[in-house]
């Protein structure tokens, strides 16, 4: 990644900056064009600090009305957009480009209504995700999907990168909780798809927006659905000697037909770093520890609960804790949800990776990334989703000595790949960006992503939507529409026929 | 032997994907238009087609894998799905989203269908309020795109960002961008046991209250119907489903019962009871005897629904029921003669907007009006765009879908 080619700049875009930022003020007039580049700094990255860049112009839109002329401008006159929320992206999907602009989405910040009966909240995409469970609490109402980033990512960000969080199995994905967006395209046509009904008709194209990290349009309102806060949640805490134990429990906890709220399992080095960092009392004398979590009605949770201890002892766990307060449960969650910045205290510096897993080869990957720790010379802290399979390895790196990023990177790459060939994927939930983009090709053929491409095509054949994202190789429209047919010389006679 | 004669048409019966891939690439390269089938148990639906051969994708079958622990299964798209239910039956799993039956509705035998087709439909039952249809549980696919190559995406794992989801881009498309050779789905425990609370005797609207009401408390209901008089019997029932673990439904079906207390005509249908009604409902069993009636599903705001039957009602003679809480009507017209559609396009758009599908009707009237709801031209015109970006040549059930 330390390589990264992004694509060609354009010159003659370059060469007109006066008259572009002159036309962007037109249409957003007032403090919605920054120009100057010291203003512009703050958005010269995302989540993914490795990488910066200044923007070309930075626009901040208040209306759709803006949204599309500004879009329909960039389009006529040939200049790229890279659509930003709040800048949290882990995979530098948000990365500027110094000849695009930078379409930051922050001031479309408005609740614009909470339906109840409908259990439905329509938000303007730059509403955070955590906002937007504050606008329905009182009624006992929350939205399900928390990436760790709640607090700050806005809701259109989470559709963009289809987010996730650590109650997927459960609750799913941002795809499954989106009902509906407004849309506007490259070229300024503002389309609705789905909305408060329950599907959306035709071809799926909200499933497709959902996860396309800013490349096929500018999303200007999105409606979620809201579900009643469980009534009650408990957790168990639970230590095993090994991680094959603990792998086997979760699968068990599952072939029980049991499907926990939350359960996250961390690896010893994890488990060391949080409980220095927040004194969680997390046992020290495992090799992997389980947080399940059950919530719901309170007959269902007390019932689940014990059949969960009986399976956990039946996997050999060697230490077991089960909250009996709030308080008990918050404390199993606090090393887990500081193991981030707890790695951050034993290491000046660590790179965040993010592949999915079937979850019956977590043992074999922890193995190969021991190994592969070795191999390198550097440390790696493991954080799982381990319902859903999602695994955060934590590397840990000092980027003041020269060349260990770029290691860090090789060894980072080299875990995804591992993930792929256990019949795993690149990444669950923080989306391609730049970061992996140039990996796509251990997972897809050129036949893959070219059909990824054209579908690119059909929203964006310039190709001005957050260039140089997702796809490691930009074809043109052109020549992805090309056939190559072999009229009349298919071996299609063996084709059994009656 | 020789290539199929275009003038009298062939039915092609691929084994392998290969097989699929060679005819797909030749149908591309003499652009002739194929119509795509499992068993032709959803032939009837979408629009009428001009297409001389067939591809019969019944002959690629069987489930590829399937680690229950893991909750996940990939078949070929060919499977019926008899036998995918019957083998997730016996690890107690089943496909969450609950695959509807056509046979009732569409006056054919029950328990055809392939998983090919069930995908291409993104048809679901009740649970959909509670947990999606088929497109929010389809982790993966391979298939062959209108312009003869193999592609896929997704892949066995629920979580997974990695490229544009084009799993659920190509589910519900009725196989007009691509044919599917393989499909990955997520499956899931089956529910321990069910029950179902039965309000009698209310009106279309409080039965959307009282339904409302029940969706919005915790009690995690998995299924909210309501069957008018007539439909269901002498008098009219909502029913509300509750899934889970015993202690778990006996315990939410009390307070259930408590928070609807105003309304005092209610009972309870046991595991067995309440699984037969909903599979009524599922299937729309209810409209099964007039074949000669169309119906139409219309999708709609779950609490607009009761409003948008009634202004349909005031004006011509119909027979509907409702699921998903008032957001899925399903509605029969008394004239044989007419769909009506004008009359009931209005009335969903006077009423919050969604969209009604005319999902049985003679080949003469789907001739005549659009079986889907006309879309915005902005967004027709992207769709058209997409389609044309899998299949250029429109040779994959040309027409089936759109205006």
């Amino acid at each position: 990644m330390s390589g990264l080619i992004m694509p060609e700049l354009d010159q003659k875009v370059l060469n007109r900056r006066l008259e572009i930022i002159s036309a962007l003020g037109r249409i957003v007039p007032g403090e919605g064009v920054v120009s100057d580049e010291n203003e512009m700094r703050v958005f010269e990255s995302d989540g993914l600090t490795a990488y910066k860049a200044l923007p070309f112009i930075v626009v901040l839109p208040e209306t759709v009305d803006q949204v599309a002329q500004v879009l329909r401008y960039c389009h006529q006159q040939g200049i790229k957009v890279v659509p930003r929320g709040s800048g949290t992206s882990l995979s530098g999907g948000a990365l500027p480009l110094e000849d695009a602009v930078l379409l930051v989405m922050s001031r479309f910040n408005r609740v614009l209504e909470i339906d109840y009966p409908n259990r439905c909240v329509i938000v303007q995409p730059g509403v955070t995700n955590l906002g937007i469970t504050h606008a329905v609490a009182s009624q006992g109402f929350y939205y399900a999907p928390d990436p760790s980033s709640q607090i700050a990512c806005s809701i259109g960000g989470n559709v963009a990168e289809n987010s996730g969080g650590v109650h997927c199995l459960k609750y799913g994905l941002t795809a499954n909780n989106v009902l509906g967006v407004e849309m506007v395209t490259i070229e300024g046509e503002i389309i609705r798809l789905g909305g408060k009904h329950l599907e959306a008709e035709g071809y799926d194209l909200l499933g497709v927006i959902t996860g396309s990290e800013g490349l096929l349009g500018v999303v200007t309102e999105v409606t979620v659905r809201i579900l009643q806060k469980p009534e009650t949640a408990r957790a168990l805490l639970v230590g095993f000697p090994t991680s094959e134990d603990g792998g086997q429990c979760v699968a068990d906890i599952i072939s029980d037909g049991i499907i926990p709220g939350g359960m996250e399992m961390m690896d010893s080095l994890a488990i060391q770093a949080a409980e220095d960092f927040v004194h969680a009392g997390y046992p020290l004398d495992v090799e992997a520890l389980l947080i399940v979590e059950l919530d719901g009605p309170e007959a269902e949770v007390d019932y689940l609960i014990g059949r969960v201890e009986e399976i956990a002892r039946k996997n050999k766990s060697s230490t077991l804790r089960i909250s009996n307060s709030e308080e008990e449960r918050n404390s199993f969650w606090a090393g887990r949800k500081a193991a981030f910045p707890a790695v951050g205290r034993i290491s000046p510096d660590y790179y965040c990776m993010d592949g999915t897993i079937p979850r019956k080869e977590l043992p074999t990957v922890l193995a190969r990334m021991r190994e592969l720790s070795e191999q390198y010379d550097l440390r790696v802290a493991n954080v799982f989703h381990a319902g859903d399979g999602n695994l955060h390895p934590l590397i840990l790196y000092d980027a003041n000595i020269p060349g260990e990023l770029e290691k860090t990177e090789k060894f980072g790459a080299e875990i995804l790949k591992l993930c792929v060939e256990v019949g795993g994927v690149l990444t669950g939930e923080h989306g391609v960006g730049v970061e992996k983009r140039d990996l796509m090709p251990e997972m897809f053929t050129e036949d893959d992503l070219k059909q990824q491409q054209r579908v690119k095509c059909a929203f964006d054949a310039d190709q001005l939507l957050n260039p140089g994202k997702v796809f490691p190789q930009l074809h043109r429209c052109a020549e992805l529409g090309r056939m190559h047919v072999h009229k009349g010389n298919l071996p299609f006679p063996d084709l059994p026929r009656f | 032997m020789a290539k199929p004669d275009n003038a009298t048409g062939a039915d092609l019966h691929p084994k392998t994907t290969e097989d699929v891939l060679n005819a797909v690439a030749w149908a591309a390269g003499e652009k002739l238009p194929l119509e795509i089938i499992g068993q032709g148990s959803k032939r009837s639906l979408g629009h009428t087609m001009q297409t001389v051969h067939t591809l019969n994708m019944s002959g690629l079958s069987g489930v590829t894998l399937f680690e229950p622990e893991e909750l996940v299964l990939s078949a070929k798209a060919g499977t019926p799905i008899s036998e995918i239910v019957d083998l997730l039956d016996e690890h107690s799993q089943e496909m969450q989203f609950e695959p509807m039956d056509f046979g009732p509705l569409l006056g054919i035998s029950s328990g055809q269908g392939t998983l090919g087709g069930l995908i291409s439909t993104n048809f679901c039952g009740p649970r959909r309020l509670k947990v999606g249809s088929a497109r929010d549980h389809i982790l993966g696919v391979t298939a062959i795109s209108g312009r003869g190559e193999m592609f896929k995406s997704g892949g066995r794992v629920v979580k997974n960002v990695t490229g544009y989801d084009l799993s659920k881009g190509v589910t519900g498309a009725y196989g007009t961008l691509a044919v599917l050779t393989d499909v990955i789905i997520k499956v899931l425990p089956k529910s321990e046991t069910e029950q179902t609370l039965v309000l009698n005797g209310l009106s279309d609207q409080q039965a959307s209250h009282a339904m409302s009401v029940a969706m919005g408390s915790n009690a995690e209901i998995s299924g909210a119907a309501h069957l008018p008089a007539g439909i269901g019997g002498t008098s009219s029932m909502t029913l509300l489903r509750l899934e889970g673990f015993a202690p778990s439904v006996e315990y939410r079906i009390g307070n259930l019962a408590k928070l609807l207390g105003e309304f005092d005509r209610q009972q309870k249908l046991d595991n067995t009871t309440s699984g037969d009604k909903w599979q009524q409902v599922r299937n729309c069993t209810p409209f099964s005897s007039c074949q000669d009636r169309c119906v139409w599903r219309i999708s709609c705001v779950p609490s607009e629904g009761y409003k948008i039957a009634a202004a349909i009602s005031n004006t011509t003679s119909v027979e509907h029921f409702y699921d998903w809480q008032g957001g899925l009507i399903w509605m029969q017209i008394e004239d044989a003669e007419n769909s009506k559609s004008d009359l009931i396009r209005a009335a969903v758009r006077s009423n919050g907007g969604g969209h009604a599908t005319l999902v049985r009707a003679s080949t003469a009237i789907r001739n005549n009006v659009s079986v889907f709801e006309p879309q915005a031209a902005a967004l027709a015109a992207l769709s058209r765009r997409y389609r044309e970006n899998f299949d250029p040549f429109s040779i994959l059930n040309p027409g089936r879908m759109g205006n």
